[in-house]
């Protein structure tokens, strides 16, 4: 018996094996993926019909936005990918210390990564660059209002990701405290990841989508 | 020392073990409680609207309080009951049974889709209460943005609902693809678990746009966006895409498991291998994929593209050919079969002819001309009642006296299913042939006064309503005495050959006393011996 801190895994009653298990949980979370796709997916469709619609409004409002402070974000999420990937392989060559580390790293990117949106936010908010009815900023084109709505609503949701993201985050570090990720069970933590991953890359669509017009 | 034997209805006790449990067989017997529950209020709304039909003018209810009760109407019937009808109740139990599988992949979230989709109704169930909404089921924008009525709390509840679709969607791809029994290969799959399959991609692929549809909507409802708001510079037009890019594949999340029920009764009742078991289950799957791209047929008259318009028509055509395949396969199953005239089987022969007519007169309002003449009359409304009550419900209720046995392990009196399906039958006919009718006619459906010359077909609509009351009546009332009064059932009453049959009834909580190992299809019929 080893001193370690690992807890071994039980298999699920109604699974036959820890092979069976794990690959039913990988083939869930992509599927759940697919939907967060068509979610997402929906969004997009309306930012492509009101671009050709109102190409100039489009092409005026990213000036309003910082593409400065947008880089910055994109270049935090993609660094928490990276650890996020670390995380998972620390936890399969059994280095409980750098899983910690590694997720405690991906977590405070993700806290940065709202930080800043939060200043962009409340920059917006200041110049009334808001949502339809409560848009009040001086600005040429006539429908910069529902750029906006565009623009929160889409930036929004993938905030409200973010926040799931990080819940999700520290609910792993709890278990990896607990020792419950090792080489033979790290199922939660490539679940998460795939998630994370998949959170980045919307993020890496609406960047230059929004920000880079033109 | 209690003669019945361990069951998962009695392997545990109290309402906690229930309230917690992780036996998708308990949560498929929750399911179909709200689920019956739903109906039962949704038929409500249904005999108070046709009473007010009774006569041309104003007669119990003011035009809003009509334009209330429809919506209300059409969003529990199908948000509340038939989305998750079939799928959530029957397929919850059956699915691992069938697969010889012990529980679906994913037993905790599957609980959980069962607590969304009750805290989802409650949001329904709110608005009902707070200025219930009266957009119709639609929720058409502008006039979901400017009415008073609570749209919030009934879309809120929807695409809550939604989200309990998704996961059983999930659930069940995952259970499909990982869970079978040893030698259950995907061809010795029964039709059921085709169907279901077939329902859960649309569910995972088309949920996800009505729920950010719904809360676009709110959006447009609390902070004004202006996306479906012409008034801001939005377009109108692009919700009714939206809504109904989901809510087209929404129609065949209802009838593709009714198909897989229909598929069982025929083989059992006829004791015969399904006719073309390869083409059943493969039209499933091109109903599923044609059903994204037809939605346009909704929009014949709001304005998009006639080249648009042409070619969504003719991709309506398309779905009639792996609908008719699965039509004619049931048929050709009866032909030289041992046929056993159960309740079961005559709700398989009432969804062959309901959804026959149905699906016809869909055919009729896919072409371009037709509909112009037709849109928005009570003709659709008979339509799709016909399909999806002639087929969907007539399914759903078949399965329900097919699985009854397995379920609660007694048997129901056939002799007053007869007398109830008589009942329902002459009924739904009545009501609904008539409107076929009145449609034709011109007259335009969501209105609550109409000219004189419509009475008489209107007042017989709603005679019928009543006679169909009195058959669900009926229905409920044998179903609840077989409870404590029915006679107990065997393990295989119907002689029939898919897994769920092979273990007791009801179930262990496990399923199988082993895992079974599968060496034949499940409609082999007078091969069972050799295997």
């Amino acid at each position: 018996m080893s001193m370690t801190l690992k807890k071994p895994h039980h298999v699920a009653h109604h699974f036959a094996s820890e092979a069976q298990e794990f690959e039913s949980a990988r083939l869930g979370m992509w599927i759940f993926l697919v939907q967060e796709l068509l979610f997402f997916g929906a969004l997009f469709v309306v930012y492509a019909i009101f671009r050709w619609w109102h190409p100039e409004t489009f092409m005026e409002a990213h000036q309003y936005l910082s593409w400065k402070w947008g880089a910055f974000n994109t270049v935090v999420l993609i660094a928490s990918s990276f650890t996020m990937v670390m995380a998972v392989r620390s936890a399969q060559v059994n280095q409980r210390k750098s899983l910690i580390s590694y997720l405690s790293l991906t977590l405070i990117f993700a806290g940065v990564f709202l930080g800043v949106k939060y200043i962009e936010y409340m920059e917006k908010i200041h110049h009334g660059f808001l949502p339809g009815s409560f848009f009040s900023a001086q600005g040429v084109s006539e429908y910069l209002h529902l750029f906006f709505g565009i623009y929160f609503t889409m930036t929004g949701l993938h905030g409200l990701h973010i926040l799931v993201g990080m819940a999700l985050i520290v609910w792993l570090l709890i278990r990896s405290f607990r020792g419950e990720f090792h080489s033979e069970y790290y199922t939660p933590l490539e679940m998460v990841g795939l998630y994370w991953h998949f959170v980045d890359l919307v993020w890496i669509f609406l960047f230059p989508l929004l920000y880079l017009i033109g | 020392m209690s003669q019945v034997p361990l069951n998962y209805l009695n392997a545990t006790k109290g309402l906690k073990s229930w309230l917690f449990t992780l036996d998708h067989k308990r949560i498929g017997i929750m399911y179909l409680m709200f689920i019956a529950i739903s109906f039962g209020l949704g038929g409500f709304f249904a005999l108070a609207l046709r009473l007010e039909l009774l006569n041309p003018k104003e007669l119990l209810f003011t035009a809003k309080q009509y334009n209330q009760l429809f919506t209300l109407h059409g969003a529990v019937m199908v948000f509340l009951f038939i989305v998750p009808s079939i799928p959530a109740s029957l397929g919850n139990f059956l699915l691992p049974l069938q697969l010889g599988a012990k529980d679906v992949a994913f037993p905790r979230l599957n609980l959980a889709s069962l607590y969304i989709y009750v805290f989802g109704g409650l949001f329904c169930v709110y608005s009902m209460f707070s200025g219930a909404v009266d957009t119709g089921w639609t929720f058409y924008t502008p006039y979901s943005i400017d009415t008073s009525t609570s749209v919030i709390s009934m879309t809120l509840g929807a695409f809550i609902l939604g989200f309990s679709s998704i996961l059983t969607g999930v659930n069940f791809i995952v259970t499909i693809h990982k869970m079978r029994a040893p030698g259950m290969t995907w061809f010795r799959m029964p039709l059921m678990v085709w169907s279901l399959y077939a329902t859960a991609i649309i569910q995972v692929l088309a949920t996800p746009v009505l729920a950010i549809t719904l809360l676009l909507l709110i959006l447009e409802r609390t902070m004004g966006i202006g996306i479906f708001n012409p008034a801001l510079g939005g377009d109108p037009v692009l919700f009714q895409h939206f809504f109904w890019f989901y809510s087209h594949p929404a129609v065949y999340i209802m009838i593709l498991p009714a198909m897989g029920v229909i598929s069982e009764l025929v083989t059992a009742f006829c004791r015969k291998n399904i006719f073309g078991y390869k083409l059943v289950a493969f039209s499933s799957l091109a109903i599923a994929i044609i059903s994204f791209f037809v939605w346009g047929h909704h929009l014949f008259v709001s304005g998009q593209s006639d080249y648009a318009a042409m070619i969504f028509s003719l991709l309506t055509y398309l779905v009639a050919i792996p609908s008719a395949v699965k039509v004619f396969n049931w048929i050709a199953t009866m032909y030289r079969g041992s046929i056993q005239i159960k309740a079961p089987f005559l709700y398989f022969l009432a969804f062959l002819f309901l959804f026959s007519i149905g699906g016809f007169t869909g055919i009729m309002l896919g072409a371009l001309s037709l509909d112009v003449h037709l849109h928005d009359t009570y003709f659709v409304v008979a339509h799709f009642h016909y399909v999806m009550m002639g087929g969907t419900v007539m399914a759903f209720i078949g399965g329900l006296h097919y699985w009854w046995p397995k379920m609660f392990g007694r048997m129901y009196s056939e002799f007053w299913a007869f007398i109830a399906w008589a009942f329902v039958m002459v009924g739904f006919n009545m009501v609904f042939f008539t409107q076929f009718i009145l449609g034709a006619k011109g007259m335009p459906r969501r209105y609550y006064s109409y000219l004189d010359q419509f009475q008489p077909l209107h007042a017989f609509s709603t005679f019928g309503s009543w006679v169909m009351a009195v058959g669900f009546i009926l229905m409920a009332f044998y179903l609840m005495d077989s409870l404590l009064n029915g006679k107990k059932a065997p393990d295989n009453p119907w002689g029939a050959l898919t897994l769920e049959w092979q273990t007791q009834s009801p179930p262990l909580t496990e399923n199988f006393i082993e895992t079974p190992v599968v060496t034949r299809g499940p409609y082999d019929f007078g091969q069972e011996k050799r295997s």
